[in-house]
């Protein structure tokens, strides 16, 4: 089937939605979802946006725009950190002008409370800068951004998988393909402005935050239309994971006082982070843990550690976060009002991705050539304001800031550019992908293939990482590549084939497993999530730049490119 | 440990009619019933047909009948519903395949009430202003993730194909008595309709069935009362 539409956004995540916000009533809006909008991922974010809105003591951007820096390890990019710092204070007034339900100060406003790594006049100490909606901010954004697209009558084209990005020869985005998941059609869609916003894959480790879903189609698709990909080696674990099962249990339990204890019951972060203590960057509190297990400090010499809630008023822990105590009541049988939570860090959040401009624009080399008509924001795209490490909030913050200019560029791009035509038979390689996994008759599995994938990476491409490890992961992963060649369906059906979608997204997890440990096994220093026990110091002199990974006949191909520094000279990174 | 899965199969394409097939698997008592079916699905049949995706009772996608019950797949451990375990897709909707149905009803409904802020003031620099005690008013109506296990268990829904059922009472609550809105009227204008809350029996199904803990049939109750009273407070 084919359809036309000034825009098509891939993705009704955040970062979707709220260029569809943009977009919606001015021109024709297209929304493809491989789920139902709710359903989508920013749905599971629970602590809190930040903004410098300064509500509960002084706060300014500029302190927001340092920490994110700092956060990321100086490998931001600091004119896009700018940007994300000074107009998330708008952005999140724009989301309560939509209805958001943030909790409220007793004068009115927005409530903000603590999270790791935000502080007041550049690291002093911590500043109150999340604004929340109980332990449900992320359920709140996603619910008012579809609200929004109902009452604006966005077209939503739900349980639709993207299959494949149409680009010109003389590189022009021109639309997708897509799968109706429901029926097994194949449609086109032609667009003049096409926005990727599929979100993250941390379903390539196999202890994750992360829905099943995540796979990294936006990614994968780019780089096999041969786009690059940006920084893919660093990957964000969240230091508070439930035990075994990675369901996240949010930063705001520290925000709000938590504290992380090892085997002895000490809290441990004092050796670590005099000043932040529990609420040190992501990166540094998931590398302590580990470092306690190491020396048989975990609980009872085991891998995980406790977060401690006890000491905390029962009504903070039942009213400020009440879906963490829901998950740990339900999912390990225990009170955190009474008992210790046994928790490990768990695969959260991609700082890389596709590259783009302060305005979503896809680039495509390392002098940030704009690829007319595309562009990506979210999880999927890397701008970069997460730089080495992504700062707690930032993520829900960057959906918000850059969906929205990605949305507002691509208004204008509408009206000055004429709907480029397709590229002949757009569909051919989605349909020759699909009807080779429906007619052949390999025997592979892919759950297996996909089980081996996410076992190997995080083993070999975790919270450390070596050389010799990296590279037993590359041959691990070739061979996966390899059984992957001949991966069968057992299920044939056309109607709601989770089978089919399952073994496609288990491609897409291979061709971004493979960017990540070639980016990580280049990267000869540690930086923010990127740790290589083999080179522990961050090495500004030669790393201070960005991985741009290419995929091209002859494997995979390393560019880089500078970091760009306004404001913030590189320093060490204490907390 | 062993669970056995009695499971409700149709596939439109080659089945003439639902039928149940059994499966056995090896689990934690701790595993999600989720991670049970997900072991048929990856290792047993691959034909076998459900949503998911959050695996943690947040997104809503997994919502099913599992030993009589509406349950969320990803939110019940097997230490808690025993070693045989009946799973069926939720009653009163079209089955599309196994345990998917057809959802678009369910958000017909739900788009019918106006879920959205109904607000034409030109809004403020910063935050429209509102009292910790205001946002309170409708806390627990903001908790909906729209899986449609409420609305299934209402024995309304499953005869009356008008009723908008809980699911969307819950959002025009919502807004109802949010402040900052200005649509109340309308809302209830919808809601008095013969579509609307007076379907409701108060047989309290919803409220057992809503995996996020809303007291749903309270909503609905209140809702009716704003409608005989005309106070939105």
């Amino acid at each position: 089937m084919y359809h036309r539409f000034d825009a098509v956004i891939v993705g009704a995540g955040g970062a979707g939605l709220m260029a569809a916000a943009q977009l919606a009533g001015k021109v024709n809006v297209a929304v493809i979802s491989k789920l139902y909008p709710t359903r989508s991922h920013t749905g599971a974010a629970q602590g809190g946006i930040g903004a410098a809105l300064g509500n509960l003591e002084e706060d300014h951007w500029i302190w927001h725009m340092f920490d994110t820096v700092k956060g990321g390890d100086y490998l931001v990019d600091q004119d896009a950190a700018e940007v994300l710092a000074r107009e998330a204070i708008d952005a999140v007034y724009e989301l309560e002008h939509m209805g958001l339900p943030f909790n409220r100060t007793p004068d009115g406003r927005i409530d903000q409370r603590r999270f790791g790594g935000h502080t007041r006049n550049f690291g002093e100490g911590p500043v109150r800068r999340a604004c929340y909606a109980a332990d449900r901010t992320g359920h709140m954004i996603l619910q008012t951004l579809y609200q929004q697209g109902i009452k604006h009558q966005v077209q939503y084209f739900n349980e639709m998988m993207m299959l494949d990005l149409l680009l010109t020869d003389d590189g022009v985005c021109t639309g997708v393909v897509a799968l109706d998941i429901l029926t097994g059609e194949i449609h086109v869609f032609h667009a003049k402005a096409v926005l990727l916003a599929t979100g993250g894959f941390g379903r390539i480790f196999k202890v994750t935050s992360n829905a099943l879903s995540l796979t990294g189609d936006g990614c994968a698709i780019a780089f096999r239309r041969g786009l690059p990909l940006e920084d893919m080696e660093f990957f964000q674990f969240h230091p508070t994971g439930i035990y075994k099962m990675g369901i996240l249990l949010s930063e705001a339990c520290r925000g709000e006082g938590g504290i992380l204890r090892n085997g002895k019951g000490e809290r441990f972060m004092e050796k670590y982070a005099p000043t932040l203590l529990d609420l040190a960057p992501r990166d540094m509190v998931s590398r302590s843990i580990y470092l306690e297990i190491r020396q048989g400090l975990g609980i009872d010499g085991k891998d995980y550690v406790h977060l401690d809630l006890t000491h905390l008023p029962a009504e903070v822990i039942e009213n400020k976060l009440p879906d963490i105590t829901d998950f740990v009541r339900t999912y390990m049988g225990l009170d955190p009002v009474t008992d210790l939570i046994p928790i490990q860090p768990t695969a959260h959040y991609a700082m890389g991705g596709i590259p783009t401009d302060v305005d979503g624009r896809v680039t495509i080399d390392e002098n940030n050539t704009v690829l007319p008509g595309l562009y990506a924001a979210g999880e999927c795209a890397c701008v970069s304001v997460h730089g080495a490490n992504r700062l707690g909030t930032n993520s829900l913050v960057d959906l918000i800031v850059f969906g929205r200019r990605a949305g507002r560029h691509m208004l204008q791009f509408i009206a000055e550019n004429d709907l480029h035509p397709l590229p002949k038979e757009p569909d051919f390689r989605a349909r020759a992908e699909v009807s080779a996994l429906l007619d052949g008759d390999g025997t592979e599995n892919a759950a297996a293939i996909r089980a081996d994938l996410q076992e190997a990476m995080f083993t070999h491409a975790g919270v450390f990482r070596t050389a010799e490890g990296l590279l037993q992961l590359k041959d691990q992963l070739a061979e996966l590549r390899h059984r992957y060649s001949r991966v069968g369906l057992r299920d044939k059906s056309r109607n709601f084939n989770m089978d089919l979608v399952e073994t496609i997204e288990t491609g897409y997890l291979l061709d971004v497993a493979e960017a990540v440990a070639a980016g990580a096994l280049a990267r000869e220093e540690s930086r923010g999530g990127h740790f290589r026990e083999d080179f522990p110091e961050r090495d500004d002199a030669n790393w201070l730049k960005h991985t741009l990974v290419y995929r091209t006949s002859g494997g995979l191909e390393m560019r880089y490119k500078p970091v760009v520094v306004t404001r913030f000279e590189p320093k060490e990174r204490k907390y | 440990m062993q669970v056995h899965l009695r499971i409700q199969r149709y596939n439109p394409e080659v089945d003439a009619k639902p039928y149940f097939a059994e499966y056995d698997v090896e689990v934690e008592p701790t595993d999600r019933v989720l991670d049970a079916l997900n072991l048929v699905k990856w290792y047993h049949d691959g034909t076998l047909t459900y949503r998911r995706s959050c695996a943690h009772g947040v997104c809503g996608s997994d919502a099913m009948r599992i030993n009589g019950r509406n349950r969320l797949a990803c939110k019940l451990l097997i230490r808690d519903v025993g070693t045989n375990i009946t799973i069926e897709p939720l009653i009163g909707f079209r089955i599309i395949r196994d345990l998917v149905v057809d959802m678009e009803p369910f958000f017909e409904a739900y788009k019918s009430v106006l879920p959205f802020l109904i607000n034409d003031d030109p809004a403020p620099v910063g935050e429209r202003l509102q009292s910790p005690e205001d946002r309170q008013r409708f806390d627990d109506t903001t908790k909906c993730i729209l899986c449609a296990c409420c609305t299934s268990s209402c024995p309304i829904t499953w005869t009356n194909d008008e009723f908008v059922g809980p699911a969307a009472i819950v959002n025009a609550h919502r807004f109802i008595y949010d402040s900052r809105d200005q649509a109340a009227a309308e809302r209830l204008a919808i809601l008095n309709q013969k579509s609307g809350v007076w379907r409701c029996r108060t047989v309290f199904n919803c409220t057992e069935a809503c995996p996020r803990g809303i007291q749903v049939t309270r909503a609905i109750e209140e809702v009716k009362r704003s409608l005989l009273t005309g106070d939105v407070s």
